[in-house]
């Protein structure tokens, strides 16, 4: 009798985990280091936060949508959204059959994936804080020495269509965190900061007079390939973009410091 | 058959023609009787109404800075993020609507690029004709809402000589700055306390908040951005 009880509990207990996964949050213990850019090696130091475990999903997302109509792929405005914005959906509230449930999120702007975190008391995560969480691998906070530790983010780079794949399906990293290589890239609340035009025609030297000190800005660690590809990324985007392997996660900060 | 295409073709043709001709007319001073007498029938010269003989008065272009309801989609007047002026007011975007808005991000600690741009601001300012100054409005967004405040915003104003009622500066939040900057496409980047890169854009936007025009660098030709204000106005 006393084991049915335990597997009872143990299982509605497993159950109750699965569900609540989605959204579970870890503690990133914060520090100070040097991210990719920087002017003369300049640290950044990093406070503790909270971080989703897994990005977030087309199930959390629909959910949203529900909850707030002004999200739906007819009512958002073109202001926040392009005109891919959640393109594979059905309807504004049915996922399309090859979608699943579990897979990342993706097709969402910059303003839709800011909205959502604010939506549960969360934020989106800075570059610094994002690129510090990802630095880490299996065993260590900071992987970026480690060779194929840039070899296997970069093979990721090369993989087709792995947002189809669903969350938890690449690697837990030192901080417990799922997915942050291998599966989509990721919206960072001031993506805006990387100073590339991303335009190739206008990646040139009278580019120069568009921004204001941007001299300063150098690579810190130029063996860094998969963090300049990621940066190259973000500098290229604009807010109301939306893109087939472009997901999100929140963050929170940690109030009892 | 194929005759009688061709001149339906021809005939829609010289429809659309007349069509473009009367358009043109329009854009001519025109004079009307007040009454409406004869409808909507213009004069292009000063004279008196055939019908009722009152003076035919110039005909009246509806006044633009009238509020208007309808905000689009593409409109800044979305956003609903709080801003303080240099004068210590609290506002929304929304409350900026009914005149063409010239917009650039600054912070007023920038040794560099900022001097130039607010120069670049006042060249416009100086070039736009006096008939339009109570319909254009230039705003300076601050990127560093930790150090401009109302107060720093409104010296920075006096001694850039830009402190007339045409003048607004804004300090918002960290998240409404980067939300802000998103719509303009503005990038920008701490680099040490008190000192930021950020591109170096000057935003036109109609009266309703939608962009019309973006012109980049610093110390560039401003007749394109200068012509774009002046036809947004007249619209």
């Amino acid at each position: 009798m006393k084991t049915i009880l335990r597997l009872v509990i143990f299982t509605i207990f497993a159950y109750a985990t699965a569900i609540n996964c989605q959204s579970k949050m870890v503690k990133i213990k914060g520090k100070a280091y040097i991210p990719l850019y920087g002017r003369d090696s300049m640290k950044v130091s990093i406070n503790d936060f909270f971080m989703d475990v897994y990005p977030v999903t087309n199930k959390e997302f629909l959910a949203f949508v529900k909850k707030y109509p002004k999200w739906q792929k007819s009512n958002a405005i073109k202001l926040f959204v392009d005109e891919s914005y959640l393109r594979d959906w059905k309807s504004d509230t049915l996922l399309n059959s090859n979608q699943k449930l579990n897979s990342p999120i993706t097709n969402i702007s910059w303003f839709a994936a800011k909205s959502y975190c604010e939506c549960l008391g969360k934020r989106l995560p800075t570059v610094d804080e994002w690129e510090y969480v990802a630095m880490a691998d299996e065993k260590m906070a900071d992987a970026r020495i480690q060779k194929n530790y840039n070899a296997f983010i970069l093979s990721w780079y090369e993989k087709p269509k792995s947002f189809n794949q669903t969350i938890g399906s690449t690697f837990k990293n030192y901080w417990n965190v799922y997915d942050l290589h291998g599966l989509v890239w990721e919206w960072t609340s001031d993506f805006n900061s990387v100073l590339i035009s991303g335009e190739s025609r206008k990646d040139v030297d009278t580019d120069n007079n568009l921004f204001c000190g941007s001299a300063a800005i150098n690579a810190t660690d130029l063996m860094n390939y998969a963090a300049f590809m990621r940066y190259a990324i973000r500098g290229s985007l604009k807010a109301k973009y939306t893109m087939k392997n472009l997901g999100f996660r929140c963050v929170k900060d940690d109030k009892t410091n | 058959m194929k005759s009688k295409l061709c001149i339906l073709f021809f005939g829609t043709t010289l429809f659309f023609g007349s069509c473009n001709k009367a358009s043109k007319a329009i854009d001519k001073t025109e004079f009307q009787c007040p009454m409406k007498c004869e409808g909507d029938k213009v004069y292009a010269e000063k004279g008196v109404c055939p019908v009722c003989k009152m003076d035919l008065q110039l005909k009246s272009k509806p006044s633009k800075t009238v509020a208007i309801d309808f905000i689009s989609d593409e409109s800044i007047f979305n956003l609903t993020s709080k801003w303080n002026t240099e004068e210590g007011k609290i506002i929304t975007l929304k409350e900026l609507k009914g005149k063409t808005l010239v917009v650039v991000m600054i912070y007023t600690t920038c040794k560099a690029a900022c001097p130039r741009l607010a120069a670049d601001m006042r060249n416009i300012e100086a070039k736009i004709p006096t008939d339009y100054k109570n319909e254009v409005n230039y705003i300076l967004v601050s990127i560093d809402p930790k150090t401009d405040t109302p107060e720093k915003l409104k010296k920075f104003a006096i001694e850039n000589y830009m402190d007339d009622n045409q003048w607004t500066f804004l300090q918002g939040t960290e998240i409404g700055v980067r939300e802000f900057a998103n719509v303009l496409a503005v990038k920008y980047k701490e680099i040490s306390p008190l000192d930021f890169s950020h591109s170096n854009i000057i935003s036109v936007f109609d009266p309703l908040g939608e962009l019309v025009h973006q012109q980049e660098g610093l110390g560039v030709d401003n007749n394109e951005t200068i012509k774009k204000i002046i036809e947004t106005v007249n619209n």
